[in-house]
């Protein structure tokens, strides 16, 4: 027997091996390359930075992590955390409606043109829809434009007076940074949605609809609860890449920084890689909270 | 449901859904044009095509291309060859763990970005990595291997594992049923992951900016002129270049998986 065949033999005799020579390439390089530089990001989170000399204090401590409760810090997760709430919830209630049609009355070729309706800005490149909204609300951009041109220029200008909201100009307001959010991360609350959606047995709709439901009690109490698992699902994404974007807030938005801001400017100017380290476990113990919750509501069968 | 037929509210919100995402792409297309050169002006007050002979001649938009390709092409390659590895190994057998290798193929992309590029960043200074193309390619081929597994996982629960048996039931090896069944089963989606992570990796910039050093991808590029406007009119024609070459692969792995019943992609 050739060699081929005896190794073939071997294994088809021993499953267990064959599914080990399977596993081991990918185990060891997200194990090693992936995992293992997580955790050595997670251990500096346990050193101190020396505040003479800037060097980091190679002991276990939990000081780093009592930093984070500073005002200042706090402010940069609350601010984050609800900057996230709000996308998400902005994203589900724009979402919905598109979902819905695609799911339920998009056929043929309306059904195609939604699915790439969906997929081309999903996958289309994030620094482009971020460019592209630099343009738009630029202050000679196209968003002033049209609001002169519909003399309505005064109703931006009292919007931008509002405290929190407002600013000198939407590109540097809370505002703008809410509003790319809300565009780049849409498509991810579409999708699941829509398969949350499509799997509603059409004969459910029929059996609330002979009992006497109409249109808004049988979306109210019928597909809402269904479709539900497919919003948490689609808020997953939504939230946790709020939580964790750096790029977007420092090119449309105010001085006040975000959760990834603040990682990436104490581990690059600062040179604070334990703050850092610590700072970069908030979005993960906040998104495994969130997680474990979704889980619950059987978010997970919905991806 | 009364009718089959949307109501008007549903329709409109929809499509100005729809519109929503499509317009502000739109737009840059638009800007490509333009005369002006020093703001945002709109509308344009001329269109031309000379940015488009500019961009041709800026050997660093060449570069940052071409590095972008090359770190997409490898990442990928790897990330096709992991990802069928274990979208095999989880479809087709139930072990102890399984729902733990799924776990750690998503957390890549399930975690922020910002998490695995500090991460990586960190792990090269403690093994004192210096910073190449190579470092670029571990991080993009890190999170590209979930798409490849997503699609790969699907396309192997569809296909009938008696296939496999038949095969060796005829006398095949493991080798030859691979070569000669089993691949010919799942290529195409293979080829619409393959697709996919090349779309991404070709995107990705927040890892990226941890992970390259002095090197330039294209997106790494455009952050720069983004964060620091210099050539306007160069960004304004590298961004439209950059939607229509990411729009390819995207309409080719849809057309690869189409009618199949999971949908490529889903979860990016």
């Amino acid at each position: 027997m050739s060699l081929p065949m005896r190794l073939s033999d071997a294994l088809w005799r021993r499953p267990r091996v064959l599914l080990l020579l399977l596993l081991v390439p990918p185990l060891l390089w997200l194990g090693i390359v992936y995992l293992g530089s997580l955790f050595a990001l997670l251990a500096q989170s346990f050193f101190s930075i020396d505040e003479f000399s800037g060097l980091i204090n190679y002991e276990f401590t939990l000081r780093t992590y009592g930093e984070l409760f500073r005002a200042a810090n706090l402010d940069i997760i609350l601010r984050t955390l609800v900057i996230a709430a709000a996308v998400t919830i902005a994203a589900a209630v724009i979402a919905f409606p598109i979902a819905f049609y695609a799911a339920r009355y998009a056929r043929g070729r309306w059904k195609a043109l939604f699915y790439l309706g969906i997929m081309l800005p999903l996958w289309s490149s994030y620094l482009v829809k971020v460019y592209a909204w630099k343009l738009i609300l630029a202050r000679e951009g196209i968003l002033n434009w049209l609001l002169e041109t519909l003399h309505l220029d005064w109703l931006l200008a009292a919007y931008l007076s509002l405290p929190v909201l407002g600013g000198n100009s939407l590109s540097v307001s809370w505002t703008g940074t809410f509003l790319v959010f809300l565009y780049v991360w849409l498509p991810f609350m579409i999708l699941p949605i829509q398969a949350a959606l499509e799997r509603i047995p059409p004969s459910m709709l029929e059996a609330a609809g002979d009992l006497g439901a109409d249109r808004g009690q049988t979306l109210r109490y019928v597909i809402l609860p269904l479709a539900l698992p497919g919003i948490v699902a689609g808020s997953i994404f939504t939230f946790s890449l709020t939580l964790g974007d750096y790029i977007i807030p420092q090119i449309i938005g105010t001085s006040a920084r975000m959760i990834g801001q603040a990682v990436y400017q104490f581990q690059g100017t600062a040179g604070n890689i334990p703050l850092a380290a610590a700072f970069a476990v908030v979005p993960i113990v906040i998104m495994g909270i969130y997680l474990t919750v979704a889980r619950r509501l059987g978010a997970f069968d919905a991806l | 449901m009364h009718s089959d037929r949307a109501s008007l509210g549903l329709k409109i919100a929809a499509i100005a859904g729809l519109l929503f995402l499509h317009l502000p792409i739109l737009l840059i297309f638009v800007y490509a044009f333009t005369t002006e050169d020093t703001s945002y002006q709109w509308p344009p007050p001329g269109l031309t095509l000379r940015w488009f002979a500019v961009t041709w001649n800026r050997p660093d938009v060449w570069e940052a291309l071409s590095l972008s390709i090359r770190v997409a092409a490898i990442s990928t390659a790897i990330a096709l060859l992991l990802g069928t590895l274990c979208a095999a190994a989880v479809a087709r057998s139930r072990f102890f763990g399984r729902e733990t290798v799924s776990l750690l193929v998503i957390l890549p992309i399930a975690l922020p970005g910002v998490i695995t590029g500090i991460s990586l960043r960190s792990a090269f200074n403690l093994a004192e990595i210096p910073f190449s193309f190579w470092t670029i390619v571990m991080g993009h081929a890190t999170f590209c291997v979930v798409v490849v597994y997503n699609n790969a996982v699907a396309r192997f629960r569809r296909t009938s594992g008696s296939l496999i048996e038949a095969s060796m039931d005829l006398g095949a090896t493991y080798f030859q049923t691979f070569r000669l069944v089993i691949l010919p089963n799942i290529a195409t989606a293979l080829l619409a992951g393959g697709m996919l992570a090349f779309a991404l990796s070709f995107d990705e910039v927040i890892v990226t900016t941890f992970t390259s050093g002095q090197q330039q991808t294209l997106p790494i590029w455009m952050l720069e002129e983004l964060v620091r406007p210099r050539q306007r009119p160069v960004t304004n024609v590298v961004a439209m270049v950059v939607v229509l070459v990411t729009f390819l692969p995207i309409l080719g792995a849809y057309y690869l998986t189409r009618g199949t019943d999971t949908v490529a992609g889903q979860g990016k």
